[in-house]
């Protein structure tokens, strides 16, 4: 398969140079999500400005969908309000990764959208079946 | 044996091997052959009805291939008496019908639990749960680097004389064919009493329970070319007899008073409830055509793949293969690639029409063992081709190439 419309180049550029990767220090808002099926890791940390996201890195390990989703994800999030990064939702980032994903991996490209959800804003009663489980 | 052995006319027996996808992923579950689907099918249209209860021939019909079918299982496993075969759901239903019913009534405070470190989550969960009730220990025999379980840890365990002993015939991770006639024997000099998972085992080598001297052996019959929602619990007669009830319910009892009951004697003493009658029928087409085959001859079929498979993957650099080499392994192998998740990996193998395992597989303290969060696993049977292990090797490649 000459050109997979999978992994298109643009996940693996993500993958193999993911942005805003590493920690901040003392950050505002760290949270790490964990997929103990797969061993799928993301985590990130936020620095919060008079409600803005001044500054997120993410950290983690795993398939490309997630690390990839996560780097995307950080990009989208950077100098974004609160009130507006809380709307984020399913169908943005799948908009976002532009590919047809299948039941089975659909755990893997929502993972980052799972920390921002439950670290970001503290939810506590996460309804699973939002984020693929 | 192998020159005769026609795996292109076997292939034409499954329905689903038509449609081109290269399946590697017979550890999991297996394909069905036509004769099961079609003796499924006799019973739905020809004497659907439930067994046991009414005296018309439909039923009667229905009884005598249930019934039936419980007998091949008795052959295939050599049980001395059709008494011992205990229909279940599946491996899982059986190992929990032990820890439920001969565990709670024999396990006590301190006794020692032994299983091993490869065993699926079903061959550990049951037992934990057991463990905490009662107090008892677990303790676990580990793998050596070729992923062999350390018989000398065995032996010291067994030293400190276990209650009960429970280990897998196959590893469904590695493909390690444990020596479960050696293991068994060690551990009734012991005292203990041994439980067998079969899930892997029976499908790929078959057992003789008698010579074994095991005292229960569970399988699925999913695994072995027959439907979901169907196994085979084997116990030894005398314990069965000595054991509670496993569920309560219909059809195993004898009389039912207000506040007492006798049960029915064995089998239907652990069979509750309407069963899964044609499952069952389904569990004996797909015995008749494993028998038919050969175990022999599909477990030198697939220890030749396994050669083959070995040696074809040892080119792919950057993969790490694990488990014994193809001597001591049935047609499992699990796979890690450097710099690839498994499931990058299975997607990507995917989109070439190849079918593999990506995950723990249910296998999580021998992941962790393993040093891996998940494995990309390969598995045949008996209707698996070198040309499907060849898709296999260039599926891999292609990965490599994608995120190289």
């Amino acid at each position: 398969m000459a050109d997979d419309q999978f992994y298109r180049d643009y996940i693996l550029d993500h993958f193999r140079h993911p942005r805003n990767y590493g920690r901040l220090e003392n950050p505002d808002i760290a949270h790490e999500e964990y997929n103990p099926l797969c061993g799928d890791l993301v985590g990130m940390d936020f620095r919060i400005q008079d409600g803005t996201i001044e500054d997120v890195r993410f950290h983690g390990r795993g398939c490309a969908i997630s690390q990839a989703s996560a780097s995307l994800m950080t990009e989208r999030l950077k100098g974004m309000p609160l009130e507006e990064a809380r709307k984020i939702t399913k169908e943005d980032v799948l908009a976002e990764l532009g590919i047809e994903i299948s039941a089975a991996r659909l755990k893997c490209a929502l993972l980052p959208l799972k920390v921002v959800k439950v670290g970001a804003y503290g939810l506590t009663d996460v309804d699973e079946e939002e984020f693929g489980s | 044996m192998l020159a005769t052995y026609d795996v292109e006319a076997l292939r034409q027996d499954f329905p689903f091997l038509q449609t081109g996808v290269a399946y590697l992923d017979s550890a999991n579950t297996s394909q069905r052959p036509r004769q099961v689907l079609e003796a499924m099918e006799r019973y739905f249209t020809g004497f659907n009805a439930n067994i046991h209860r009414s005296a018309y021939r439909a039923s009667e019909q229905a009884t005598e291939a249930y019934e039936g079918a419980r007998d091949k299982v008795r052959a295939f496993l050599n049980a001395a008496s059709r008494k011992e075969i205990i229909y279940t759901r599946g491996t899982t239903e059986g190992i929990n019908l032990v820890a439920y019913s001969w565990g709670r009534q024999n396990i006590r405070a301190g006794d020692l639990i032994v299983l091993t470190i490869m065993e699926h989550h079903s061959n550990i969960v049951p037992w934990q749960i057991l463990a905490r009730e009662k107090g008892a220990r677990l303790a676990y025999v580990d793998v050596d680097e070729q992923g062999l379980l350390r018989q000398d840890q065995f032996e010291t365990l067994l030293q400190q004389g276990p209650r009960l002993v429970c280990f897998t015939q196959v590893s469904n991770t590695l493909g390690t064919i444990n020596p479960y006639r050696e293991m068994t024997a060690s551990a009734k000099a012991a005292g203990a009493t041994v439980l067998i998972d079969g899930a892997q085992g029976a499908p790929h080598l078959g057992i003789d329970v008698q010579e074994t001297g095991c005292d229960f052996y569970a399988f699925s019959g999913h695994k072995i070319c027959g439907p979901t929602g169907i196994g085979i619990l084997y116990g030894r007669r005398e314990l069965l007899e000595a054991m509670p009830p496993f569920m309560g319910g219909g059809d195993m009892i004898r009389a039912v008073r207000l506040y007492d009951t006798d049960y029915a004697p064995l089998p239907e003493k652990f069979e509750a409830g309407t069963q899964a009658i044609a499952e069952a029928i389904g569990l004996g087409a797909a015995i008749d055509y494993v028998q038919g085959v050969g175990l022999d001859a599909i477990h030198a079929h697939e220890q030749a793949l396994a050669e083959y498979a070995l040696e074809a993957l040892s080119e792919v650099s950057g993969l790490r293969v694990f488990g014994p080499p193809a001597s001591g392994r049935a047609g499992v192998i699990s796979m890690w690639m450097d710099g690839i998740h498994p499931h990058d990996l299975s997607t990507i193998l995917d989109r070439h029409d190849v079918n593999i395992r990506a995950g723990h597989n249910c296998t999580m303290p021998l992941m962790e063992r393993l040093g891996v969060p998940a494995t990309a696993r390969a598995s045949f049977y008996l209707y698996t081709t070198r040309k499907e292990i060849d898709r296999l090797v260039a599926g891999l490649e292609d990965a490599k190439r994608i995120f190289g």
